[in-house]
């Protein structure tokens, strides 16, 4: 009777398995996708969907530098005239054509939510279509980091869509999920949180250069990907054991002795700049309103042993003092010797004393339910509490912190002093989007630094002339932005990825894409 | 009966409302911004006010409630904030999963603890009674999502006889769903035959010890008919409470072990809708689990009259 059972379930098992186990690529990505609209969100999650789906005029290589992918272009001599050329064959999964037109209401409507963008808005005499295939962009004045911002690869690339779905207020989230990319949502199939479905779009016709991050040609081998979320890692790693699923994004690196010896499985670091870890400060109130606490601050900081009580395993993590990044093209690590090599904890005591910081309790904000922020607070609260920091550590969930943040109170009275996040390394590679190097008061992220310095550097920045140039401002850059504690870097870090080795020609980028991919029986 | 069952229902109205009032208060009083979810990290304030501003966020409470309610009257549970999604159509997904698990753990705790109480009262103070008492001791007190594990390890990884994940609706054939369902159903079974295994074991040692049961004995009736036709019949009334309750609790708890098997269910889907302050589905998820709990309630009340012709309404 039970081998009956066994037997029938099995059947049934292998009988489902056989339905997509010929060109179907099963992912379980970082996070549920909940939100569709990539302009409205910087949700990485919906950055990944929405290169699936979506294609972008340009993209950037592996040195970081812009290619063509939906368009060519040139420059006017007097660099106020950009003109893209959409190349032939692209169309909408609805079978309309892509026209320039989709083209300029897409670059709008993500000019009103991107930093970068804005900037760049700012400076524009006309964005218009010229005629169904050219894009003309006229500026007021030269602007060196354009092709740069235009071909970022987060957090808010700007991708093209039909110019009707574009037209949505930028506020609101387009409710009609069409692009040009490689692949085509596949709506019916789509459950917020759980899974999304994506099939091959048969009309897509990929570059002819080789793919080389995000641009190249992206040639599509599979037919169909479903990205299934699976909340707790554990249950994902066995199921990829099980050969359930295909790919995991990221797991964290506690996990990985339990897939190590199976030879079905290959766990591996794919993404290659991975993530910066980093304490923001308060600058509204006591005692970082102080710059030399701030400065004690950044000397009683030690990367280290953040990263080793985050990560571990120091195959995955990479002690890194540059604002923004290591293994960026503008990489600089002045002013963070003690970040870097420690033995900051003497003077940190003595600029605190000098300081004249008279015990202001300092209130740490420590998201429980965030794994990738948990354990970063723990140490760097007891690295500040032995410089003589009084530091109130608050646990909280992340909802609380996300609302707290936000509150220019002061911290007795519900505000904060001190959190610290993440980011991507490409979204603060470059002092036009970081958000971190914002001076502008309010209007700057949480912690509203007023930092004149800091805005008129990064004007510097964009009027320097060439990649020597812009390197050149970015050390200055770097060296102020420690100097007045506008973030302290904790250090850079990649979690692992694991497929199983029937999935095979992945592409090496910092966004997790499809195309390239093989699978193999 | 009829009248009885007439006022339950009318009853349930003013509870229902309380709850709504009580929810929808607790949810706006508790930190939490559903705009910052959406817009993500790099949103300026300015930018996360004019989210909220135009998901309606920044109306009088007041106001968002009358039309929470308004649209409720009518049927309508309202939209995701975060999806977008209508919150019916989301519920409608993910009911299937969870009841049918639920199901499947009542039917197998009842199947496996009520004999396994009735033969540890029968037997008492014997061999078989101190390993029900022991089973039911470590059911108690080992977690769920490590039983979940634990049967993964054995059951899916080293012999391969059932899947790790997932769900498969019973609409795709008994033998794929329960290849998906039987796992999950036999974890969350471990602390339910546990508790019904000692709640008919303390029932049935009870009604045994009555004068009826000796009467019964003495009057030749075979053991099998004194034990389950005059001791398990009048033991019946607290079994069924804690079986009614236990499936109410079953609903709205089932989140670890269907994170655990990675199921669609309606736990994930109300946690997953309080970590992004998700307010219209918390709000009908809460309803709903409210609204089946006076449900169930219901049902055990009318089903003691089937057990205990004693009761009537």
């Amino acid at each position: 009777m039970f081998n009956r059972l066994t037997a029938t379930l099995l059947a049934s098992t292998m009988l489902t398995g056989a339905a997509w186990a010929d060109t179907t690529v099963k992912a379980v990505m970082h996070s549920g996708l909940r939100v569709l609209d990539p302009i409205i969100t910087t949700a990485h999650i919906t950055r990944n969907h929405a290169y699936m789906i979506y294609d972008v005029l340009i993209a950037q290589d592996s040195d970081f530098q812009p290619q063509p992918q939906m368009a060519d272009w040139t420059i006017s001599d007097d660099q106020l005239t950009y003109t893209f050329t959409l190349r032939d064959g692209l169309t909408f999964h609805d079978e309309a054509p892509v026209t320039a037109a989709d083209a300029v209401a897409s670059l709008k409507r993500w000019a009103q939510k991107d930093a970068g963008g804005q900037v760049i808005m700012d400076r524009t005499a006309s964005l218009e279509a010229t005629d169904d295939k050219t894009i003309t962009w006229t500026l007021t004045e030269p602007f060196v980091p354009m092709l740069d911002v235009l071909s970022k690869q987060s957090a808010i690339p700007p991708f093209i869509m039909p110019a009707r779905i574009a037209e949505t207020s930028a506020d609101e989230a387009i409710t009609e999920y069409v692009g040009s990319g490689p692949f085509r949502f596949v709506e019916d199939e789509f459950q917020p949180g759980l899974m999304v479905v994506y099939e091959k779009f048969d009309e897509y016709v990929p570059r002819e250069e080789p793919v080389d991050w995000m641009a190249g040609g992206k040639v599509v081998n599979i037919d169909r990907v479903e990205w299934v979320n699976m909340p707790d890692v554990q249950t994902a790693v066995n199921a990829l054991s099980g050969g359930e699923i295909d790919y995991i994004e990221a797991m964290q690196v506690d996990l990985i002795p339990l897939l190590e010896g199976d030879p079905n499985i290959v766990v591996e670091k794919r993404e290659p700049t991975g993530m910066q870890t980093m304490v923001r400060m308060n600058f509204l109130h006591p005692p970082f309103d102080n710059q030399q606490v701030r400065q004690a601050a950044l000397k009683a900081i030690q990367q280290e042993p953040v990263l080793a009580a985050m990560v571990g395993n120091p195959e995955y993590y990479q002690v890194c003092g540059a604002i923004l990044g290591c293994g960026t093209p503008l990489e600089d690590t002045t002013g963070a010797d003690t970040l870097t090599q420690g033995s900051g904890a003497e003077a940190a005591r003595a600029q605190l004393e000098e300081a004249g910081y008279d015990g202001t309790p300092v209130v740490l904000m420590a998201p429980t339910d965030m794994v990738a922020l948990a354990t970063q607070p723990v140490v760097v609260s007891q690295m500040l509490r032995e410089a003589g920091f009084e530091v109130e550590l608050q646990p909280m969930d992340w909802q609380t912190l996300v609302t707290r943040r936000a509150s220019q109170a002061a911290p007795a009275e519900g505000g904060w002093n001190v959190f610290i996040t993440n980011w991507m390394v490409p979204e603060i590679s470059n002092p036009i989007s970081n958000p971190m190097l914002n001076g502008r008061g309010d209007d700057a992220w949480f912690g509203w630094p007023t930092d004149e310095t800091i805005e008129s550097l990064k004007e510097g920045f964009i009027d320097a002339p060439g990649a020597e140039g812009q390197v050149e401002v970015a050390q200055k850059i770097q060296a102020h932005a420690l100097d007045n504690g506008l973030l302290i870097p904790l250090g850079q870090y990649t979690l692992p990825q694991a497929r199983r080795t029937t999935i095979t020609d992945m592409i090496d980028s910092p966004v997790p894409v499809f195309w390239g991919m093989q699978k193999t029986q | 009966m009829l009248g009885y069952i007439l006022r339950r229902c009318l009853a349930v109205i003013p509870v229902m409302l309380l709850v709504a009032v009580f929810v929808f208060l607790l949810l706006r009083l508790t930190p939490g911004d559903p705009a910052a979810i959406i817009a993500g990290d790099m949103a300026t304030p300015a930018q996360l006010e004019r989210i909220r501003e135009a998901m309606g966020l920044n109306q009088p409470l007041h106001i968002q409630f009358v039309t929470w309610v308004g649209r409720l009257l009518q049927g309508d549970l309202g939209v995701s904030l975060i999806s977008n999604t209508p919150v019916s159509a989301m519920i409608a997904d993910r009911v299937g999963p969870t009841f049918s698990i639920a199901i499947l753990t009542i039917i197998i705790s009842v199947v496996l603890a009520v004999p396994m109480g009735v033969l540890a009262a029968w037997k008492h103070r014997s061999g078989a009674d101190y390993a029900v008492m022991t089973f039911s001791v470590l059911g108690f007190s080992v977690p769920v999502f490590v039983v979940g594990y634990l049967f993964i390890l054995v059951f899916s990884l080293q012999l391969g006889w059932f899947p790790v994940q997932g769900y498969t609706p019973l609409a795709q054939g008994l033998g794929a769903f329960l290849s998906n369902a039987i796992l999950p159903a036999l974890t969350l079974s471990t602390i339910y035959v546990a508790l019904i295994a000692r709640m008919t074991r303390a029932n049935m040692l009870e009604v045994l010890g009555e004068d009826y049961i000796r009467t019964a004995r003495a009057k030749g009736a075979p053991e099998r008919t004194v034990l389950f036709r005059h001791a398990l019949r009048n033991a019946a009334v607290p079994i069924l409470t804690v079986i009614g309750t236990g499936f109410a609790l079953l609903i709205g708890g089932v989140v670890v072990t269907e994170t655990v098997f990675n199921i669609p269910g309606i736990g994930r889907l109300t946690v997953d809708a309080i970590l992004a302050r998700d307010y219209p589905v918390i709000q009908a998820m809460i309803l709903l689990t409210s609204f089946l709990y006076v449900l169930v309630n219901l049902l055990i009340d009318l089903s003691y009259s089937l057990f205990d012709p004693r009761i009537r309404y």
